[in-house]
């Protein structure tokens, strides 16, 4: 363990994220003299970088090492997530690319910012020491620290952006704290040797307070009840395109660092059935609050706090199928969110908040938009066929019989209060019609309403359809997916 | 045990109506859409063909196996036996009568009408052919979607408040359902439907499994207190989706009391039998009560179907081969009947633009081929000798009667609620003073009503008449279900105060495997284990309790 073991082929992506936001400030500081380097073309290196380090995270995918004196891991899960940030982070730059609420000049500054917190969730996907963690953790927030309250001419998104800050410093104070209390007591920062310590109240009390402080830091990230304060407020406060990447990538972040601390939480300690009980508030009052929201983002931002608690019944388990079935719930969890947050975006074409209202008539303007959103609704609330379906199916799956079989029903039985705000937004885009005046200077044939002028372009569409596509296929073709997935975590808990 | 097929049939089945409807859904104009859906539905009856080759032989047949996601044990898995290949048949069926029953009705987007149609034979046929219990539960929420779309989209005034109310109902039962799944997955160790009907599970597991099987079908039936989604759905839908619904969607309900329920818990079957008979004679009486009083024909009709589906439940829980053959009978009956009443009420709506019986008087002068087909299935609806109501019926009535003569008396007046509902709307439509509205201006069944109305009519008098064909495709699969039931009822909760450390006061396990003796009361025999696997038991000895109580019905038992 105790060795460099460094090669650069082991560490693609988080490499090429590093180029890129090395091209990205270089850009920010030449671009009042080349405002080409503000143009599309040169921020379109954004998603090809993106999909560069996913392909090298693919092609790394089988490998297993320990570099940095065991504080980094080249593993299955690690690469899986890196997959997953770095797709991410593609459809939340494209998404990006068109943002009413961004001024032109923040433009390069805003995706070097973007590509920075990426970085960190990649650097993070590897971590498997808790400082490396907390650092990787930091790298991936200060970014978001600064994106929030950039929306131009909103008050509600610098009070989101102060809100993130203020509860995002305290959280972390808090793991910090927590973090040196396990120092204190185990004397060691490396999972792999915590692993083998006890973890239970009577051996050591102080190291379990602590792991509690710095779990707590971590639901911070993931939005888990009664750390969700801040989530829908962000969302709300924050521009369509921000809300998008904070609403997913850093979730991954989090869930990845819970699955590398999963080898320490076992399912007998008190620890866990205290996770249990918080995944079991987390998703009913998720979805109990959600139901009153009018305002899509701030809906969104309840239902991710209903499915942070979904995420950690898989880690409750403590089976490596539980980890996979996290793995792999994260992942759907990306690729809903942001479809559905790439309709609202591509609707709200002046960068405004939408309401349920806003989507009357969609399926008349738009009908792949509205398909894919429907799309994104029913696999949000987990209906077959889409990836959210098999996906809860296997977290359920892992979950029962382990002692936690109350919360299988409380899980399925949420399924029956989410539809009703989900199906709400099917029910807006299907069924109502549109209301209001034609707006003056609108083309020809354009249907009346707020949101009369939605973005059903080529762009718009194209990307819709292929999260789209990605969110069933991957419900009904899920098996290659989870192979690779549960092969990767029977390396954390065989 | 197979049938053989040139090609796997059941596959392409399920999935012509999927790749129908991609195609359909880039067709430029209405009426082209129409045409298509029409051609692909034909080519999907045609298509079935190979399914003739069905043999009248117990166990699935045209099996169909591939892996699916092979580290979590799921199988696309497929296969028909003689319960399932009719109520394929029904749904194959279904669908050209719904296109042709909506070429005037539907007039606004009628393309993603037509796909919703599609992908809902898709789901229908697939739920009946599934043998895997999530590829089962894929295509069974898989319905509501396209289901929820029609109502919301194309119903009538209050639709709104339909379509979630569908949505929500079904929905709940669902979410149970999918914990049974889990669970039985875990506990049995494989989502295979064959396997799991062979398996014997301890009787805590099945009361509990029971229970979530019968608030996921009770729902969808649906059964008494749980019926109240279905008229308000009814009333709102289209013409075609309430065919959709009375023909196919209501079945998956008794389909799966017969499929899971009786196989896999089979003594909490037989536990909860007197629970369910009594709940289905309060649906036969309470339909058939509430239909009397109704003014709005579809109301009228949806009500019947609650009463009718009654019949189909107590049926089911007669435990006899009489009464699984009525049930099974009576699915398909209601089908063909309610799904024609409904084009029927379709289309007099198309005409008088009211389904207010009140406005819809004396046709009988103006339509009379109407009114004959009306007479028709209306008479076949309410078990007239002659039409297949009355073999479905007296099969029932014959079980209720052997079983106990109590529930055969109770069910009698079910049956008479049923003539006099169907005679009072069926009287005032053709005789009746008209009024205004309705006029010599109508005209009478135009040639697509003719169509889709002779086929239904020929079937209600061709099953009345001649009933042996159909009942020899059903009774080796009911015969082998009756009798693994029979011999696995007893046996699982003998072995529970066996296993048990400690078996409660009073009961032996000679005592047990003899009907329902209240000394069944498995809850404080259950064993320990067992409970910590199953995490909510433990509120099972109150929750049994009031239950046990309802088996009043059948205690009688003793006197006669």
């Amino acid at each position: 363990m105790a060795e460099l073991n460094f090669s650069i082929s082991y560490i693609w992506p988080e490499t090429l994220f590093f180029v890129l936001v090395l091209y990205l400030f270089a850009a920010a500081l030449l671009e009042k003299r080349h405002p080409a380097l503000a143009g599309n073309a040169s921020l379109a290196v954004c998603p090809v970088a993106a999909l560069l380090a996913m392909a090298s995270a693919i092609c790394t995918f089988h490998y297993d090492q320990v570099m940095f004196f065991g504080s980094y891991r080249i593993d299955g899960l690690s690469q899986f997530f890196k997959i997953l940030v770095s797709l991410g982070f593609a459809f939340a730059a494209l998404n990006a690319m068109r943002q009413p609420t961004l001024d032109t000049e923040k433009r390069v500054d805003y995706f070097l910012f973007l590509a920075m917190s990426a970085w960190g969730l990649t650097i993070l996907s590897s971590a498997a020491e808790l400082v490396t963690i907390y650092l990787a953790l930091e790298l991936s927030s200060y970014s978001l620290y600064i994106l929030i309250p950039v929306r131009s001419r909103s008050r509600a998104a610098a009070e989101a952006g102060l809100k993130y800050i203020l509860f995002g410093a305290a959280a972390t104070a808090v793991a910090l704290y927590g973090l040196s209390w396990i120092v204190v007591d185990q004397g060691t920062t490396y999972i792999s040797v915590l692993a083998t310590k006890p973890w239970t109240m009577a051996e050591s009390p102080l190291a379990v307070m602590g792991l509690a402080c710095f779990l707590g830091g971590l639901f911070f990230k993931l939005a888990l009840f009664p750390f969700h304060f801040w989530c829908p407020d962000v969302y709300q406060g924050a521009s369509n395109e921000t809300a998008a990447f904070a609403a997913t990538l850093p979730k991954l972040g989090a869930v990845i660092v819970l699955i590398r601390l999963a080898a320490v939480l076992k399912p007998e300690l008190e620890i866990t059935g205290i996770l249990a009980l918080l995944a079991a508030v987390s998703v009913t009052y998720g979805n109990l609050c959600a139901l009153a929201q009018k305002d899509l983002k701030r809906m969104l931002g309840f239902s991710s706090v209903a499915h942070a608690g979904y995420i950690l019944c898989g880690l409750v388990a403590g089976t490596a199928e539980g980890l996979a079935a996290a793995a792999f719930y994260a992942m759907a969890y990306l690729f809903m969110n942001l479809l559905c947050f790439w309709v609202v975006a591509r609707v709200s074409q002046d960068g405004r908040n939408l309401e349920y209202d806003d989507l009357n008539g969609l399926s008349a303007r738009s009908p792949l938009l509205a398909l894919c959103l429907a799309a994104a609704a029913f696999s949000l609330v987990s209906l077959p066929p889409t990836v959210g379906f098999i996906g809860k199916l296997w977290l359920i799956t892992a979950l029962w019989g382990h002692g936690y079989d109350w919360l299988v029903i409380v899980v399925c039985v949420n399924s029956a209060i989410a539809i009703f705000y989900y199906l709400s937004l099917v029910r807006h885009a299907y069924t109502e019609d549109p209301k209001g005046t034609i707006p003056e200077g609108a083309p020809a044939g354009t249907l009346p309403g707020p949101m009369a002028l939605a973005d059903a372009g080529v762009f718009s569409q194209a990307g819709a359809v292929v999260l789209g596509i990605l969110v069933v296929i991957l419900g009904v073709l899920p098996g290659p997916v989870y192979s690779a997935v549960l092969a990767a975590s029977r390396t954390l808990l065989p | 045990m197979t049938g053989t097929s040139p090609y796997p049939v059941l596959t392409v089945l399920t999935f012509w109506p999927l790749a129908a409807a991609f195609l359909v859904a880039f067709l430029p104009k209405d009426s082209q859409v129409r045409i298509a859906t029409l051609v692909a539905s034909l080519i999907e009856c045609a298509l079935a063909y190979p399914l003739l080759a069905f043999r009248n032989a117990p166990g699935f047949q045209f099996l169909e196996e591939a892996a699916w996601a092979p580290d979590w044990g799921l199988t696309y898995m497929m296969g028909v036996d003689g319960i399932s290949i009719l109520m394929i048949w029904l749904s194959l069926f279904t669908l050209p009568v719904c296109v042709l029953c909506s070429w005037t009705y539907i007039g606004k987007r009628v393309k993603e009408f037509h796909v919703c149609l599609l992908l809902m034979t898709t789901a229908c046929v697939g739920v009946f052919a599934a043998l895997d219990l999530v590829l089962f539960y894929v295509l069974w929420e898989a319905l509501l979607i396209p289901m929820y779309l029609m109502i919301a989209i194309w119903g009538g005034d209050e639709k709104r408040y339909a379509s979630i109310k569908f949505f929500l109902y079904t929905l709940a039962g669902s979410t149970v359902l999918l914990v049974a799944i889990v669970a039985l997955r875990i506990q049995g160790g494989t989502f295979s439907i064959p396997e799991l009907m062979k398996a014997d599970f301890p009787f805590r597991f099945q009361y509990w499994v029971f229970l979530a099987f019968f608030l996921a079908f009770a729902i969808k039936v649906p059964m008494f207190p749980f019926h109240t989604w279905l008229p308000a759905a009814h009333v709102q839908a289209p013409s075609a989706g309430s065919v959709i619904l009375a023909a196919v969607l209501l079945k998956m309900g008794t389909y799966g009391f017969l499929r899971f329920s009786l196989p896999m818990t089979p003594a909490a079957s037989e536990h909860f039998a007197p629970l369910m008979i009594a709940i289905s004679i309060c649906s036969i009486l309470y339909g058939g009560l509430v239909a009397l009083g109704q003014t709005d024909i579809k109301k009228l009709i949806a009500y019947s179907s609650v009463a009718h589906m009654g019949f189909v439940t107590l049926g089911i829980f007669l435990f006899s081969k009489e009464g699984v053959q009525g049930a099974i009978f009576q699915m398909l009956n209601h089908g063909i009947i309610t799904g024609a009443l409904f084009c029927l009420v379709g289309a007099v709506y198309e005409r008088s633009h009211s389904r207010d019986i009140n406005r819809n008087l004396g046709l009988g002068k103006f339509l009379p081929y109407f009114m004959f087909f009306w007479g028709l299935f209306g008479f076949a609806s309410f078990g007239f000798p002659g039409t297949n109501g009355f073999v479905g019926e007296l099969l029932v009535l014959t079980a209720a009667f052997k079983f106990q003569t109590a529930v055969g008396i109770l069910c009698i007046p079910g049956a008479l609620l049923a003539a006099a509902y169907i005679f009072k709307v069926t009287l005032k439509m053709a005789w009746g003073e008209p009024t205004s509205v309705s006029g010599p201006s109508w005209y009478d069944l135009n040639k697509k009503e003719w169509v889709y109305l002779v086929g239904p009519a020929a079937l209600v008098i061709y099953l009345g008449l001649a009933p042996t064909g159909l009942l020899n495709v059903i009774t080796p699969a009911i015969e082998d279900n009756l009798a693994s039931f029979d011999a696995r009822k007893g046996l699982v909760a003998a072995t529970v105060p066996a296993a048990s450390p400690a078996p409660a006061a009073g009961v032996t396990p000679a005592a047990l495997p003899e009907g329902l003796d209240s000394a069944r009361a498995p809850a404080p025999g259950a064993p320990p284990g067992r409970s910590a696997a199953f995490g909510v038991a433990e509120a099972a000895p109150g929750a049994g309790a009031p239950l046990l109580s309802l088996s009043a019905v059948k205690g009688a038992d003793h006197n006669g």
